[in-house]
């Protein structure tokens, strides 16, 4: 399959924008999914509702939202860019950012599930044996929760690779910056001839897609084989 | 070292308080279930921190709520054997062991794991996975994993409540051993008297989450009154006794006790080895002639001391024997028929196949 260089673009700048979103949000993924599983607190189903809102929300909402905070005019773009340096708006970080908003509940979610099928006991046990509560955390809940940690890893990919609605709204559809795979489809279904273009990256999306949820089988597969009996 | 508790808590309707002290080599915590033996466990542990009370081992205060002391689990060095094991799946059963042991400082290092995994029997299971071992294998795993902390004291919650009695069989010598052989003391929670006879040199009762004795095995066998509703059949004297010589070809035991000279099921043990034995109230016939033409081998001569009525039918008579006591459970009928009464001259019948083996203890439990 022969690819033009506004295609191979796409493709790259999709998988490179799908890696951060995904790798980006794993630590806040994480974490929240350690306080919703295991912490009781005032304002736990507020954290719970803004965390799952992304999913309910219509994405353009979510990339209009994106825009007002972390535009350049937004007050969360202003301090990015005084502070750090750091520009989203219009930049594949942008993109990265939306599709991993949009992907952390479901991120959140898996995690969250295996956090709370893992046994307390365990950890308990590892206290007494002299864990302090990192160790513990990274000694048996870590191992244990891998399963689910990677098929939030998968989902968020995934949904990263697909993101369309709320990337377009906020980074807008900029060949070689900000156009990833979906929007990339989009323009070419709206030029004349653009049929056959559309249709190759279609497949490539459909093949990446499937390459995903298998690699995220074996591993979860391996994972699980070394919990159970031998 | 000592063991110093004194708690008082309270969660929803339940509410434990306690106090005692103990400096024995095992103290058992002995109750029915639901009598906060395990609160009382986690708390010496650090796995549940008292409302109000103090918590001393070994001169380290772990907890002490009126100066806001509350050292965490893994400061305490208190190594604990659940019920459940509690092995963790994603390791095999050598990184088990080895789990806590990384956790030690080097210095304080004194478990050994060839030593301990021989002890337990455990050293041709290194590479297995725990969710392939059987029950009696993952509790031998678990002990195992809790000494190679090096803890300063062991606490063992019920650890053989979920084997059958075999599997309890084959762990009971284990523990024995580590009572006998380690220096460090060891909690051991139990609801079950053969256990707690068998292994025990302090022990403490709870009931419905309050104390209700402190104090030797011995002088709690004697009350049956204090014993749960499903124990009370098993209470009855415990004697510490010598070997004295074994009759092979009947399988017998001879036995020199203060109460006199016994005679029981083989014990695997050479001449001179002390043993604890229990010898249950229910057990023991009184005559007030000595019995003739009676397959009974052991016959005591005693007198009677105190006859204490247990319930509306049933009595348990103490009779002196020697420079020791045995207590025998009869009904009122045998009572008034014999006309037995204090003072009375009378004879203890016991048949050796009376006792089994969770009534005879390697080391003498009974002495501290």
């Amino acid at each position: 399959m022969h690819l033009t260089p506004e295609e191979w673009s796409a493709l790259q700048l999709s998988l490179k924008v799908a890696f951060w979103a995904m790798v980006g949000s794993l630590p806040f993924g994480l974490a929240v999914a350690m306080v919703l599983a295991r912490k009781d607190f005032w304002g736990k189903s507020l954290l719970n509702g803004i965390v799952h809102l992304p999913l309910v929300l219509p994405p353009v909402v979510t990339g209009y939202l994106l825009l007002l905070a972390f535009g350049r005019q937004g007050p969360a773009g202003i301090f990015l860019n005084e502070v750090f340096g750091i520009v989203l708006s219009f930049r594949w970080t942008g993109a990265a950012l939306a599709c991993a908003v949009m992907g952390f509940p479901l991120m959140v979610r898996a995690i969250r599930l295996s956090i709370e099928a893992v046994d307390v006991k365990l950890e308990s046990a590892a206290a007494t044996l002299g864990a302090s509560r990192i160790w513990v955390f990274s000694t048996v809940t870590l191992p244990l929760i891998l399963p689910g940690i990677i098929a939030g890893m998968v989902l968020a990919f995934a949904k990263a690779m697909g993101e369309f609605g709320a990337t377009i709204t906020f980074v807008s559809n900029i060949p070689g910056e900000t156009q990833t795979l979906p929007s990339a489809i989009y323009t070419f279904t709206q030029v004349p001839g653009g049929d056959a273009a559309a249709m190759r990256l279609t497949l490539i999306s459909i093949c990446i897609a499937m390459a995903a949820l298998a690699a995220s089988e074996l591993l979860a597969r391996r994972a699980y084989k070394r919990l159970a009996a031998t | 070292m000592t063991i110093s508790v004194d708690v008082q808590h309270r969660h929803e309707s339940f509410e434990i308080d306690a106090q005692f002290e103990s400096a024995g080599r095992l103290l058992a915590i002995f109750g029915p279930s639901g009598s906060g033996k395990t609160s009382l466990s986690n708390m010496i542990s650090g796995l549940l921190n008292p409302n109000k009370g103090r918590i001393i081992v070994g001169g380290r205060t772990f907890v002490d709520t009126g100066r806001g002391i509350f050292v965490p689990p893994h400061l305490r060095r208190v190594g604990y054997v659940f019920q459940d094991g509690r092995l963790f799946p994603h390791l095999n059963v050598g990184q088990n062991l080895k789990f806590g042991e990384w956790f030690t400082p080097r210095a304080e290092r004194y478990a050994q794991l060839d030593r301990v995994t021989d002890m337990l029997g455990i050293a041709h299971l290194m590479s297995r996975r725990p969710a392939s071992l059987s029950g009696g294998e993952k509790q031998r795993v678990a002990i195992g994993r809790a000494l190679l902390a090096s803890p300063r004291l062991l606490v063992m919650d019920e650890p053989l409540a979920s084997l059958d009695d075999p599997r309890k069989e084959q762990i009971l010598p284990y523990i024995e051993r580590l009572r006998d052989e380690l220096k460090i003391p060891v909690v051991y929670v139990s609801h079950s008297i053969a256990e707690v006879s068998r292994l025990a040199t302090d022990i403490v009762v709870l009931s419905a989450g309050r104390l209700t004795f402190a104090g030797q095995i011995a002088d709690l066998m004697r009350r049956p009154d204090l014993l749960p509703i499903e124990e009370r059949n098993e209470s009855g004297a415990v004697l510490t006794a010598t070997v004295q010589g074994h009759e092979h070809a009947y399988g017998v035991t001879i036995l020199e006790s203060p109460a006199g000279i016994l005679q029981v099921p083989a014990v695997d043990a050479p001449p001179g080895t002390k043993l604890a034995i229990r010898i249950r109230a229910r057990d023991v016939m009184v005559a007030t002639k000595k019995p003739d033409g009676i397959s009974a081998l052991n016959i005591l001569h005693g007198k009677i001391r105190e006859i204490v009525p247990i319930n509306p039918t049933q009595v348990e008579i103490d009779i002196e024997c020697g420079s020791a006591s045995l207590l025998s459970r009869i009904t009122k009928q045998s009572v008034d028929a014999l006309r037995l009464a204090h003072g009375l001259d009378v004879f203890a019948v016991v048949k050796t196949v009376s006792f089994d083996r969770t009534n005879i203890t390697f080391g003498s439990a009974g002495e501290t």
